[in-house]
């Protein structure tokens, strides 16, 4: 359990005083949604396949452009990748990413199903790419995300934020 | 779709807006529990899935019963703290960086 709880990190200050740190002179403008979309299951958990969403690529850079842009990518949860492109911005001097289940959770799904938890689990996971460019995502990266997660005929989606 | 997101920024998830929320109060970069410890991560993720089920509203945050290594209690001070000995180290990286990117020097 929890013996060192306080107040959460405040992120979105400790960002922007970084980037004024940097010699920017805007703020990041994080997205910011009035009305969240909200849908029920249509099934209980138990009978649910899910999907799984993550930020993180194969560490071969497969799923890079020539121009080294992340891009949506898929990989087979029964052969994941050996390792991970994890040059996002989490906390190099508090923890490491040497884990993949720690971000990655596909034995933890893995035991949920066998405990009859959820009914199944996806045979792909996906990465969606964090962007700077909030139209990339919700008009690029998203929909094919959400077509991906169709094509697997998922019932529900899990996301992992690195 | 039904979604639920995992993660460990706090404010800006829920300044964000995200349908479900599991909160793990840990150091960027493992929401899905501590490293190597399989069994917090498997609870992590059955709470994770439970909401699927239990949440009856968007914007509904859980957060995890699990807290960060009781050996390190100062994590939530460092990430990206700025100590005035860093301040010329940052700019001359953001000198880089708009350099390289073609952007307009500092003013």
């Amino acid at each position: 359990m929890d013996e060192g709880a306080g107040p959460p990190v405040p992120y979105m200050a400790r960002t922007r005083a970084y980037y004024r740190a940097l010699g920017y002179d805007n703020d990041y403008a994080w997205a910011l949604h009035d009305d969240v979309p909200f849908a029920r299951p249509g099934k209980p958990l138990s009978a649910m396949t899910i999907g799984l969403v993550v930020t993180t690529g194969p560490g071969d850079g497969s799923h890079r452009d020539a121009q080294g842009r992340r891009r949506v990518w898929s990989g087979l949860v029964d052969s994941p990748p050996a390792s991970f492109d994890t040059d996002l911005a989490w906390d190099r001097e508090s923890t490491h990413t040497e884990d993949r289940e720690s971000f990655l959770p596909l034995d933890a799904l893995k035991r949920l199903v066998a405990e009859g938890v959820i009914g199944a689990l996806a045979p792909r996971f996906h990465l969606v790419p964090t962007e700077y460019s909030q139209p990339k995502t919700t008009g690029r990266d998203a929909p094919e995300i959400l077509k991906r997660l169709w094509e697997d005929e998922v019932d529900a989606a899990i996301l992992t934020a690195l | 779709m039904p979604t639920v997101v995992i993660g460990s920024a706090r404010d800006i998830v829920e300044h964000c807006g995200v349908p479900r929320f599991l909160f793990s109060d840990f150091p960027l970069g493992n929401p899905c529990g501590h490293p190597w410890d399989h069994a917090m991560q498997a609870e992590t993720l059955r709470l994770a899935a439970g909401l699927l089920e239990t949440a009856t509203a968007p914007r509904t945050t859980l957060r995890s019963p699990f807290g960060w290594k009781p050996e390190d209690p100062d994590w939530r001070d460092r990430y990206n703290r700025i100590r005035p000995e860093d301040r010329a180290r940052l700019l001359a990286i953001g000198d880089e960086r708009r350099r390289r990117r073609g952007q307009a020097p500092r003013t």
